[in-house]
């Protein structure tokens, strides 16, 4: 998703008042808060905010989505770095669905793009500070004290003099105090938990009890639970349903047919099931009932050699004579999301609003979409995000939060809607297909002097319903991680070609265009290097003059895994360095190969510069998490037509990487006072080029379309 | 009805003889930490003991739990293997999203019942069959060490 930092400062407020028995409460507005709601109340936009209560209990209230990135814990790190809090005592609430809780990089509430930390870096430490400056002067005037005397430890007020007082004891002499105007942010050499190991995070006790609340975990008073059977091509419909075996099924309460398909409604899930499986319904596939994946492949390389609109163009890449020329067309493959929490959402429709429980990455837009759905104002729709089971994009997507409240509004009882594992693999939402040709080309002293690419594939920004192809016709998803080709290459260019197989919605994938563009450049520029007779890594960092930054983690990645030293026999190395959501990751993968071709990945050294960091253990487990991700679909993952229909449907035919198959990892964290960049993203684009260049170096035989087992 | 001891406590339940375990414990008995992860037994988010041993409940039939002692993840704390698991798992900040973690520290509670220092071969089979999405995989094999070792001295 896109991430354009806005000006932070500007518009920017705060607000104090006392909290309902006692506690001080700051209010404030996230930057992105007023681009969408200028013009709205200010005070329905005063309610991001953080508490102190009496008891010392400080709780941060965050309105983004936790879905494993960690953010529950690095959003109240940020608050409580300023405010010098006994991280013991802080705790974090989910907020709600408020415009106050605005994604500042989106200027809507939603979780997604690696944003989250670049775009609460700041606003939350300055509310931090205003609660800190403002605790300090509650101290000075208990103490007739100059505030200038008063330093802050540990959730601390403490005079020069040794006298203290505790933010709990200070809190409600603070909440009638006016918040600052402007506070000063810490010098980052003066923090004590940003950038430090160590942090545990806050949601760990609950994940470890099976406490934690998740989408599926949640029970109303009445409620129905839904299946639907969908059409089994995209863009069909039920041509005739007989609904009564379904009916009969004890347990069964109800069978509708809705726009998505045909849903039952049972106590449980399992006569929900039960009655799915009973219903005799004909159905009229439509126009994509010859859908297959060779089709699919067949179109998308049409457009790649034909070429499209230009997304870059440097030199004259029609003109140059390189000494040495290569061409390939490589390939990658839909993929599904595969969450381990399958999809879900609980709605209940009533008179006075919309009110939904789920594990969404999207509370804002949700929130826009279900008041049309149910016929009420924006402001009647209430959202309680549960904890996501996993998101990795496919929890920015609506169908589900849709598809509970519309069964909700016909029937008025509340519903939770669930897909089954086969609905959730079947259900769209794909990461695109992509084909991609593209020319290289040396001269004789073996330096890159020509890259070309001409990559078709679906437009996300299109099928998103929320953006819009930009004029020059290049969607900037499709070619990301190309078009950004770090390399120093004279005669360059990239055009794209939009090409829409029918009716297959396409969607944010963990890493989005990198996944599958990061593979074709990072291999693609690992066949030039042995074109030109060199060392891959030396290759890359010979193109790497004016990247400081992408060079320093392609080196370290390089240094730790001991790139130039001697591996056990049969292992070997690949190397691939990516830039996605304002961080540099660079990754070696060692991997055997055996004889049927099947790669063993045994490590994966891997370095990523992403600025100064909030939690450096959160760091490395997300970007080994990224590593897993990518590597799962590298080695296993495809989703492919036959007859228009997904051919995939579970675990067994849409494998997952298991610990059996698990490499050993490691993290490297390049030293930066930069600003933060990305991390739940990052990880995933460089494994899939690093392994396969790996089986390159183990074979001598390249693999162009993923995955890399076929 | 089928008369079920759950954590240890009998419970009652008003099912058909061959409705999963798991959507009883889940449905029924609102014992929500045991997660729907494929219905197939192919990603273990829904193991739970019967009788010290663990099954996938989403491919157990209630009636093949009738008269045994199932354990979940909201029983297992109270079994020394268990404790010893979780707190491990505390310890090694090993949950990312979460949704896996009540089947793996299940899986990982029953072969630390039986083994008291399982290899790294005993960790893959015993764990293989439990899916984890976020790649928790090398924290968890940490942990299991980590629980093993703490168990032995307790």
């Amino acid at each position: 998703m896109r991430a354009k930092p806005m000006n932070a400062s500007r518009r920017e407020f705060l607000k104090a008042s006392a909290m309902a028995g006692g506690g001080l409460i700051v209010g404030f507005t996230l930057p992105g808060a007023t681009r969408l709601a200028q013009g709205a109340a200010k005070e329905a936009r005063m309610s991001a905010y953080l508490r102190i209560a009496p008891n010392n209990e400080i709780t941060v209230v965050c309105g983004l989505s936790e879905m494993g990135q960690g953010v529950h814990t690095a959003i109240p790190m940020l608050v409580a770095e300023e405010l010098d809090a006994d991280w013991s005592r802080v705790r974090v609430e989910q907020a709600g669905v408020d415009q106050a809780f605005a994604n500042p990089i989106f200027g809507m509430q939603a979780t997604g793009g690696s944003t989250s930390v670049r775009g609460h870096w700041e606003p939350m430490r300055k509310a931090g500070a205003t609660a800190r400056a403002m605790l300090i002067a509650a101290a000075a005037e208990t103490w007739k004290a100059d505030p200038a005397e008063c330093r802050t430890e540990r959730g601390m007020v403490i005079h020069a003099s040794g006298k203290k007082l505790s933010y709990g004891q200070l809190a409600d002499k603070a909440a009638k105090l006016a918040p600052p105007k402007d506070v000063k942010l810490k010098d980052p050499t003066q923090f004590n938990l940003l950038g430090k190991s160590g942090t545990q995070r806050l949601d760990t006790v609950a994940k470890s009890t099976g406490k934690a609340k998740f989408g599926l975990d949640v029970y109303l008073p009445g409620m129905l639970t839904a299946v639907i059977a969908y059409p089994p091509v995209p863009g069909g419909k039920a041509a005739s349903v007989n609904d009564a075996k379904a009916k009969a099924v004890p347990g069964v309460r109800q069978v509708l047919q809705i726009p998505s398909g045909v849903a039952v409604l049972a106590d449980g899930y399992w006569a929900a099931k039960l009655g799915r499986d009973a219903l005799e319904i004909q159905w009229d596939h439509g126009a994509n009932a010859s859908l297959s994946s060779e089709g699919i492949s067949k179109m998308l390389s049409a457009g790649a050699a034909a070429g499209g609109a230009v997304g870059r163009n440097e030199g004259d890449a029609k003109a140059a004579t390189p000494a040495k020329k290569i061409e390939a067309e490589y390939e990658a493959p839909y993929l599904s999301h595969s969450c381990m929490e399958p999809l879900n959402c609980t709605a209940w429709v009533r008179k006075d609003g919309v009110e939904i429980w789920a594990g969404t990455q999207s509370q804002g837009p949700a929130q826009g979409i279900l008041a049309q759905v149910a016929g009420v104002a924006p402001g009647k729709v209430k959202v309680n995000t549960m904890y996501l089971g996993g998101g990795f994009g496919r929890r920015f997507a609506p169908d589900p939060v849709i598809g509970a409240t519309v069964l909700s509004k016909i029937t008025g009882k509340p519903v939770k809607l669930v897909y089954s594992r086969e609905d959730d693999t079947r259900g769209y939402f794909y990461r695109p297909a992509s084909v991609t040709r593209m020319t290289g080309g040396v001269d004789a002293d073996g330096r890159a002097t020509l890259f070309t690419a001409s990559v078709a594939c679906p437009s996300i920004m299109e099928g998103s319903h929320f953006m819009k192809l930009p004029p020059d016709g290049v969607d900037e998803f499709g070619v990301e991680g190309i078009r950004d080709c770090p390399y120093d290459i004279p005669n360059l260019r990239v055009e794209y070609s939009r090409q829409e197989p029918g009716g297959i919605q396409v969607w944010f994938w963990r890493s989005v265009g990198h996944s599958q563009n990061s593979f074709f450049l990072e291999s693609f520029i690992d066949e030039l290097a042995y074109a030109a007779g060199k060392d891959p890594f030396e290759f890359r960092r010979s193109l790497l003059g004016k990247q400081p930054r992408c060079k320093g983690a392609l080196e370290l990645a390089a240094e730790k895994a001991g790139w130039s030293k001697p591996l056990p026999a049969g292992v070997h190395r690949g190397i691939a360095v990516v830039f996605s959501f304002g961080s540099w990751c660079a990754q070696v993968a060692e991997v055997s190969v055996a004889a049927d071709g099947a790669p063993k990945v045994h490590r994966v050294v891997a370095a990523v510069d992403c600025g100064m960091t909030v939690n450096p253990d959160i760091v490395r487990r997300q970007i080994e998490s990224a590593i897993v991700y990518g590597l799962t679909a590298a080695l296993y993952g495809k989703i492919t037509f036959k007859d228009g229909r997904v051919e995939q449907s579970n675990f067994h035919d849409y494998r997952m990487l298991r610990m059996n198959e698990m490499p050993k990892v490691e993290v490297h964290i390049v030293p930066s006072t930069e600003a933060p960049g990305g991390i739940g993203e990052p990880g995933t684009p460089p494994i899939a080029p690093a392994v396969a260049n790996a089986m390159f170096a183990a074979t001598g035989k390249r693999i162009r379309k993923l995955p890399l087992l076929g | 009805m089928v008369s079920l001891v759950v954590n240890g406590k009998i419970r009652e339940i008003d099912a058909a003889p061959d409705t999963p375990l798991l959507w009883v414990l889940r449905d029924s008995l609102r014992l929500t930490g045991t997660k729907f992860g494929c219905g197939i037994a192919q990603c273990g988010a829904c193991t739970v003991h019967l009788d010290g041993e663990p099954v996938r409940s989403c491919a157990t039939p209630v009636s093949a739990a009738a008269g045994k002692k199932v354990t979940t993840i909201e029983g297992i704390g109270a079994t020394r293997a268990g404790k010893a698991v979780q707190a491990a798992w505390i310890r090694h900040d090993v949950p990312q999203c979460g949704y896996c973690q009540s089947g793996q520290i299940m899986s990982a509670s029953a072969l630390l019942a039986k083994k008291r220092a399982p290899s790294d071969a005993d960790i893959d089979a015993a764990m293989s069959g439990n899916v984890c999405r976020c790649g928790t995989y090398n924290q968890i094999r940490a942990a299991i060490k980590d629980a093993a070792a703490s168990a032995k001295g307790a």
